[in-house]
């Protein structure tokens, strides 16, 4: 089957089963690396990717179910969000291994979309599905509040 | 810019094109140097005639900010900015690359910049010599009148960047002892400056793993395993397998451990790994569940020991214990644990050319891979090259004794024709299943107080898996039987205990032990400062200053204990008034020679429901290298430590290890802990590790602080299990 798709603003067509998940269709089809596989069931979010705007895990959704779609992974991820967002992480060395930041950062940069004020509820809600066994919460706790003044200007 | 691929890609064109000066150390250990990095020589240091400076990483960077810290240590005597630095990962060379510490290649055991702080530095200071040399010669001056700056040699009246001196500095005389700067000239080494090397990739997708690796013509392999530990493959039926789009084939393992599917893309190996059918034997597997193997630690750790583990005999401390005022006794039990570093493990093979291969790792242990790949594939050592990637993560996981994954992946390569790249990929449920754990322990401390509530005798017994004992590495680590990643911590603590012993028996376990983030101590500083609590309630002492009355005494041990309880307390303003109810429990610890203190504030609602507020923590590591990447380790050691003791276990049933994913391995998340606080003490001693020693008080810091807002001792693991609920 082959289904076409926006990927960071290109315009793709993927030949492959429609059940497969779009996380391997960015990694193995398109190469697109910085999309992380950490747990296949929606529990990590180390996968996440924002679909037509929204975050959403990227091994949860069915490539058949995104025809049309557009996606922006890490790669490409510079609307003024996630640009706060990575800005804030460079400022406060969020990262040790890394490998659950780009979803970190998706998720993060979604969250400030929807709430560019977030309180610290919120962001333990809409963070809380985003693991790091690296444990770098604090600081991505504090690099989302420098990220939401940074966009205040 | 440091890190940055197109930056990389220059400097080895630059390498091949231009003149390179590369210093180290031969294989005598002498500092040498090499032009154009060639030459017997371990280069530490690489200076390109654009004036590059390119820091040759031995030690993997799989979060613990190794990359960082290592390049600290040449920026510091090359009198630079660290932002300035480039690094690369040092190829695979167990003779020249050496963990000083191990003797072999390797990442571990909180070491990387303990055992490098000397070597890098001297090899830089050499470097900084020479190129003034070089330049005092160049312009007919003394080399007293010139300094080294930013890349750039200055003085008597020029300036010049130190591009133009690369050539000339690699034809001089290498100097055996060069200056290393004084503490007080340090621009670079203790300033405490957020300059991870490693974010700029780690932000933007760039950064390489090892799952990241994209060759062409690969195939990915899946392993279908044993649902019972210790299972072998019987027969399989690759039929259903067979109708998954782009399934190449299905071969059993030569060892028997397993069926390997072989796809074009990882999604369809998966697939055709979950729809093979295999029939297992079951005659060699492990038959146990978890309460039997829970029943028989309790049984040894109330028996007598097998083997002493300390100067002081069970008679001494029983005798002790006979004539205390009071004894207060405690048992202690902890579960197996998965390491579960957030990327999955895997590797890849890639034929090359000559009839050699490439190793693509997160390669904890670059001199396993070496081994592994030349053995089971039968190639020289010349012929295998590695390289090391980022790793997501290990926490001890990304090497064990068989070099399981790395023996895995040369298998599933040796049975191919070798004309394909290889690549391993193990799932989440892999990784939780496969019975590579930190193993489970029981514990029982009596401990006998006299009048005053100082502890006069203590009799600590451990039962456990040993984790190196019938291993490669039983040399190092196991003395008249005792294996010491099963008692550390609880022997050699700086507390000073008269009548002080510790009993060891081994279980034989039903997993396969291996080294998880701070080994022993993960669980013998609960034990120990639960414990200490224990006492010091008993006694009705404060429990820092309980600690403290058994830290007397001018031992350096004893004092940079105390020195970290203090300032923990002191920054937590411990015995102060809490918000109403907020309550502080205490803990500290020494591991891999550094001494770390941790209060742990909570609050409990109504019912008892305990949330985590704060953690504030103390450290003293010798020199603090790079103090940001310290503090982020000791930040990432409490939640690793904390994550665990929650909610974290894995048991078995019948041989079948209950739980696959993170919905049943629960993990830390962002509620249950964001706000740390690390303060780190001063120091001129040498520096010591901080990957680990966050880890082991972390857990105990929280179960006193549970039980000082009334609610139960954490005295089996995971709290859960203690009538403990956590918001």
């Amino acid at each position: 089957m082959t289904i076409s798709l926006t990927v960071n603003d290109e315009d793709v067509s993927v030949t492959a089963p429609p059940d497969t998940p779009l996380l391997w269709v960015l990694r193995d089809e398109l190469k697109l690396t910085g999309t992380k596989y950490g747990c296949g069931i929606a529990q990590c979010g180390a996968c996440t990717v924002r679909l037509d705007g929204s975050a959403v895990r990227s091994c949860q959704v069915a490539i058949g179910d995104a025809e049309g779609a557009s996606v922006v992974t890490i790669e490409a991820a510079n609307d003024a969000e996630a640009q706060a967002v990575k800005q804030a992480w460079r400022e406060l060395d969020v990262v040790q291994c890394g490998f659950c930041q780009s979803g970190q950062i998706m998720q993060a940069a979604d969250l400030l979309a929807q709430h560019p004020r977030p309180s610290d509820d919120v962001i333990d809600t809409v963070m809380g599905g985003n693991a790091c066994r690296c444990a770098t919460y604090a600081r991505i706790r504090a690099a989302i509040h420098r990220a939401a003044d940074i966009l205040e200007g | 810019m440091p890190t940055s691929l197109s930056r990389r890609s220059f400097l080895k064109s630059a390498t091949a094109t231009g003149a390179v000066f590369a210093i180290g150390i031969d294989p005598t250990g002498a500092l040498a140097k090499a032009a154009n990095a060639g030459g017997n020589i371990t280069p530490f240091v690489k200076l390109d005639q654009d004036g590059t400076v390119t820091v040759i990483i031995k030690h993997f960077e799989g979060g613990q900010g190794t990359a960082t810290g290592l390049s600290a240590l040449i920026a510091e005597e090359l009198n630079m900015s660290l932002q300035d630095i480039t690094f690369e990962t040092a190829p695979a060379d167990n003779a020249r690359y050496a963990n000083l510490f191990f003797g072999s290649q390797g990442t571990g055991g909180s070491s990387s910049i303990a055992n490098s702080f000397m070597q890098y530095r001297t090899a830089a200071a050499a470097t900084r010599e020479m190129l003034i040399a070089s330049a005092a010669g160049a312009w007919g001056v003394d080399p007293t009148e010139l300094t080294l700056r930013d890349r750039v040699i200055s003085g008597a009246g020029r300036s010049e960047g130190i591009g133009a001196f690369v050539e000339a500095a690699a034809g001089r005389e290498v100097p055996s002892d060069p200056r290393l700067k004084d503490p007080s000239e340090w621009t670079v080494i203790g300033v405490d400056q957020k300059a991870r090397l490693d974010t700029p990739a780690k932000i933007n997708g760039s950064a390489q793993y090892s799952m990241d690796i994209q060759l062409d013509n690969q195939m990915v392999v899946a392993i279908k395993r044993t649902p019972r530990l210790g299972g072998v493959v019987t027969s399989f039926d690759d039929t259903a397998a067979r109708d998954i789009p782009g399934f190449i084939m299905a071969i059993q393992m030569p060892n028997n451990k397993g069926v390997m599917a072989y796809a074009e893309t990882t999604w369809a190996a998966f697939q055709a790994r979950d729809a093979l059918e295999v029939t297992w034997g079951f005659s060699n597997a492990e038959t146990r569940s978890s309460d039997e193997l829970k029943a028989d630690l309790f049984d040894m750790i109330r028996a007598e020991p097998e083997f002493q583990a300390s100067e002081v005999d069970l008679a001494t401390a029983t005798t002790a214990l006979d004539g205390a005022a009071r004894i207060i006794e405690q048992e202690f039990y902890f579960p197996p644990l998965a390491h579960a570093p957030m990327e999955p493990l895997g590797a890849t093979v890639e034929p090359t050319a000559d009839g050699g291969v490439v190793l693509h790792d997160g390669a904890q242990s670059p001199a396993a891979g070496l081994a592994v790949m030349s053995q089971i594939l039968e190639l020289p050592e010349d012929k295998v090259q590695v390289n090391t990637l980022y790793a997501g993560g290990f926490f001890g996981r990304r090497s064990t004794p068989d070099a399981d994954y790395l023996v895995e992946l040369a298998l599933a390569f040796v049975v191919t024709d070798r004309t394909r790249p290889v690549k391993l990929q193990w799932s989440r449920e892999d990784d939780v299943t496969g019975g590579y754990y930190r193993p489970a322990y029981a514990h029982r401390i009596r401990a006998g107080l006299d009048a005053a509530g100082n502890i006069i005798g203590w009799d600590h017994r451990i039962a456990g898996q040993p984790i190196f004992k019938g291993t490669i590495l039983e040399g190092f680590m196991v003395q008249n039987g005792v294996d010491n990643s099963s008692i550390e911590g609880a022997r050699h603590n700086p507390y000073i205990f008269p009548a002080h012993h510790v009993g060891l028996t081994d279980q034989k376990g039903p997993t396969t032990p291996n080294w998880w983030r701070s080994v022993g101590h993960s669980h013998t500083a609960h034990a120990m400062e639960c414990m200490m609590d224990l006492c010091a309630r008993a006694a009705d002492i404060d429990p820092v200053e309980f600690r403290l009355r058994h830290l007397s005494g001018d031992g350096a041990d004893q004092s940079r204990m105390a020195g970290v309880i203090r300032l923990a307390a002191e920054k937590a303003g411990w015995g102060e008034a809490l918000p109403e109810g907020h309550f502080h429990g205490f803990a500290a610890h020494k591991s891999f020679n550094t001494y770390v203190a941790e209060v742990c504030e909570v609050s409990a609602d109504s019912a008892g429901t305990i949330k985590i507020e704060k953690v504030t923590a103390a450290v003293d590591c010798g020199i603090a290298v790079t103090p940001d990447v310290i503090r982020a380790q000791i930040e990432g050691g409490i939640g690793y430590g904390i994550g665990h003791a929650m909610r974290a276990e894995l048991t078995l049933t019948e041989g079948t290890v209950d739980q696959s994913n993170f919905h049943d391995f629960e993990t830390l998340r962002v509620y249950d802990l964001s706000n740390i606080e690390t303060h780190i003490v001063p120091s001129t001693e040498l520096p010591t590790g901080v990957g680990e020693p966050g880890t082991p008080p972390a857990a105990p810091a929280l179960a006193n602080a549970i039980v000082a807002a009334g609610q139960p001792l954490a005295t089996e693991l995971p709290m859960t299990h203690n009538g403990i609920a956590f918001l």
